[in-house]
């Protein structure tokens, strides 16, 4: 065949708000299915006309058992999807890229830390760990966003506490709020870490991912034991456009998540 | 046609070869169209020698040589009416087998319904008629790149499954060519359906030509040619023996990959960057770059879009788009981006080198970068002892 295959169609089978500017959306296919995602892969989803934007997976089973992605109105692509109401028809292909690691973290405390909708392809670690109990350790669940306002699955969060040790801080307080100001990273110092038991899973904007890790590696965790997922510019999904480079690594093909070991030089290099 | 053919499988006039004149080169060319190929071979137009669909073997540059510098291009007459003693040209074979445009698919909104229909374009099948040593193995890395992976590209794929390739060595290499550096010519590698040395002396003008496939072998059968005399085999050989003598530039000796993730923050960036225009050039005529970009269109109606694939170029601002920026602002870190992926990431990702040595990104830089240059001034760098600690 020298025909590139379209996205299979795909209908929004349901959408609700996570902040003032994301949403969920819930998928089912209109005709073939796409094969399963596992946590951290990622799908390329089409808005009819406008594009094409990769957006990993937020859950993996939703209210109506399908496919869940969560969207932030930045670009033309993303507001299109933000905007979309069931019924609406989409063009989705995937899954794409490396997942989390989570077999490596089999027997061992998961530490979950997220800033921002870097949630978003963590729900699914932490789902696939509640799932579980008896095949992980402790749990930690670490949050941070810009206001009260910001925090998505906010409701869901509640609920992972009590099997797991939940904080959530924000960068600016609103009135009423009671829990935790500043960075994530001071989180960190209210947990009594396993260093050498633990395995951490992060995702948020690269600085916040690079300070985070840092921090872990401060506390005694090996590098390889923190896995971040990255982002860049991404076209294609398949290793040819070129666009997702960091350095040696495709991030589409060779992530998006990677070992910190893996990167952690290169996040240092500015601009690479 | 296959690639992995072992020439000594062939009869004694594959491996020794056959000699034509310029009447085989003819025939050649009438028995490639006969069997349905679509030809693209090298001809002069624009003043320069570009790569175009030949009807007839009478396209050839015969006479026509090139004179390449940084930033230079320029034809001349030749006396002696050699057909490819001139070096590379703008454009390389990507642009018939990864073109620069593309219709994926297209997308219909058809009472709500989202109807999604490959593209059904039936490519050429393609002969490439004077494909350079160097060209022969910037075929072989976008090989590897588009096809060599997890993923096909089937654009790429279906152009190149049907391409003949015939290559003729080079034996006339330009100021800015290091392929001897880059261990990619001017002799020939494996790959070729057909390879060919051109000759002119006081013997006559003559090609020795031998298989390399099967469709090879049976394409050399039909054409008129007598045995190889030992006398054009060894002038054919000297020329290009000669050619590796020969060449306009060189790398520096050194581990270019090790070079490049150990120089990222050498101040010579500074120095390219203020020079470089970000143009995309380099990008553009580089027979390996491979990046591209997907455009969607709609039409008037809104009903129809499309899918479009178009080249792009690390040096293009847009090309690292984040949401909050590009994450390579600055033009030092765009020409840093295509260098340290051209000669050193591209091991990384894809097991070999990006860059054949064919020198197109020095002749057409408008400014007259030269990689050599840059790679040069990178590895005095490292051993001048200003690197201590960041060259680790």
């Amino acid at each position: 065949m020298s025909t590139v295959a379209p996205p299979l169609p795909y209908r929004v089978a349901d959408t609700w708000a996570e902040t003032a500017d994301t949403r969920s959306i819930e998928l089912a296919p209109v005709g073939r299915e796409l094969p399963s995602f596992a946590p951290g892969q990622f799908a390329m989803i089409y808005a009819f006309g406008v594009g094409e934007v990769p957006i990993s997976a937020s859950a993996l089973r939703g209210r109506h058992g399908g496919l869940v992605h969560t969207v932030r109105a930045v670009g033309a692509v993303s507001t299109a999807l933000y905007r979309m109401r069931p019924g609406d028809a989409l063009g989705l292909s995937g899954p794409y890229g490396t997942g989390w690691d989570l077999d490596a973290a089999v027997g061992h405390d998961v530490l979950v830390i997220a800033g921002g909708i870097g949630l978003a392809p963590l729900r699914p670690v932490v789902q696939a760990v509640l799932d579980r109990p008896a095949a992980y350790g402790r749990l930690a669940v670490l949050v941070g966003a810009r206001t009260p306002a910001d925090v998505v699955y906010r409701d869901e969060i509640e609920s992972w506490r009590g099997p797991a040790r939940v904080e959530v801080t924000v960068d600016r307080p609103a009135p009423g709020w009671h829990g935790a100001v500043g960075v994530v990273t001071t989180l960190l110092d209210r947990l009594d870490l396993r260093p050498e038991r633990t395995c951490a899973f992060v995702c948020g904007p690269e600085v916040m991912m690079r300070h985070t890790a840092r921090a872990l590696l401060a506390r005694g965790l090996a590098p390889q034991r923190v896995q971040v997922s990255l982002e860049r510019n991404m076209h294609c999904a398949t290793g040819h456009c070129g666009h997702c480079q960091l350095g040696p690594l495709l991030l589409c093909r060779d992530g998006p998540v990677v070992g910190y070991d893996r990167v952690a030089q290169l996040l240092l290099v500015r601009e690479l | 046609m296959s690639t992995d053919v072992d020439a000594n499988a062939f009869p004694s006039a594959a491996t020794d070869g056959l000699v034509m004149g310029k009447d085989g080169m003819a025939a050649l060319v009438d028995v490639l169209i006969g069997r349905g190929f679509t030809v693209i071979g090298p001809t002069v137009r624009d003043s320069a020698i570009v790569l175009a669909e030949l009807r007839s073997a009478d396209e050839l540059p015969y006479g026509w040589g090139v004179e390449l510098e940084a930033g230079r291009y320029r034809l001349r007459e030749r006396s002696d009416g050699a057909a490819f003693a001139n070096a590379a040209g703008p454009q390389s074979w990507k642009s018939f087998l990864h073109p620069a445009r593309v219709r994926e698919w297209s997308a219909d909104r058809v009472e709500g319904e989202l109807v999604l229909t490959a593209d059904q374009a039936v490519p050429s099948r393609y002969a490439f008629l004077g494909v350079r040593p160097c060209d022969l193995r910037a075929i072989a890395i976008q090989d590897r790149v588009l096809t060599g992976g997890a993923y096909r590209d089937p654009v790429y794929a279906g152009r190149r499954s049907g391409a003949l390739l015939i290559v003729v060595e080079c034996t006339e290499p330009g100021a800015t060519c290091f392929c001897v550096s880059m261990g990619t010519g001017p002799a020939a590698g494996p790959g070729y359906d057909l390879v060919m040395t051109e000759v002119v002396d006081e013997d006559g003008h003559r090609f020795w030509i031998r298989g390399g496939s099967q469709e090879g072998a049976e394409i050399l059968a039909e054409l008129p040619a007598r045995p190889a005399d030992p006398e054009t085999r060894e002038t054919a050989r000297a020329g290009v023996t000669a050619a590796a003598d020969r060449m306009g530039r060189t790398m520096p000796e050194a581990d270019l990959r090790e070079l490049m993730a150990g120089t990222l923050d050498a101040p010579r960036w500074d120095d390219v960057a203020g020079r470089c225009l970000t143009c995309g050039n380099c990008t553009m005529v580089c027979p390996t770059c491979f990046c591209t970009t997907t455009e969607d269109v709609t039409d008037l109606t809104g009903d129809h879009a499309e899918r479009w694939r178009l080249w792009d170029s690390c040096f293009d601002l847009d090309f690292s788009h984040l949401h909050g920026g590009p994450v390579r602002a600055s033009s030092r870190s765009r020409y840093r981006q295509w260098m340290t992926h051209k000669l050193g990431t591209w091991h990384d990702q894809f097991g070999s080198s990006g860059c054949v040595g064919c020198g197109r990104c020095i002749v057409w830089c408008p400014v007259g970068i030269d990689i050599t240059e840059e790679a040069a001034a990178l590895h005095d760098w490292t051993r001048s002892g200003t690197s201590d600690g960041a060259a680790s």
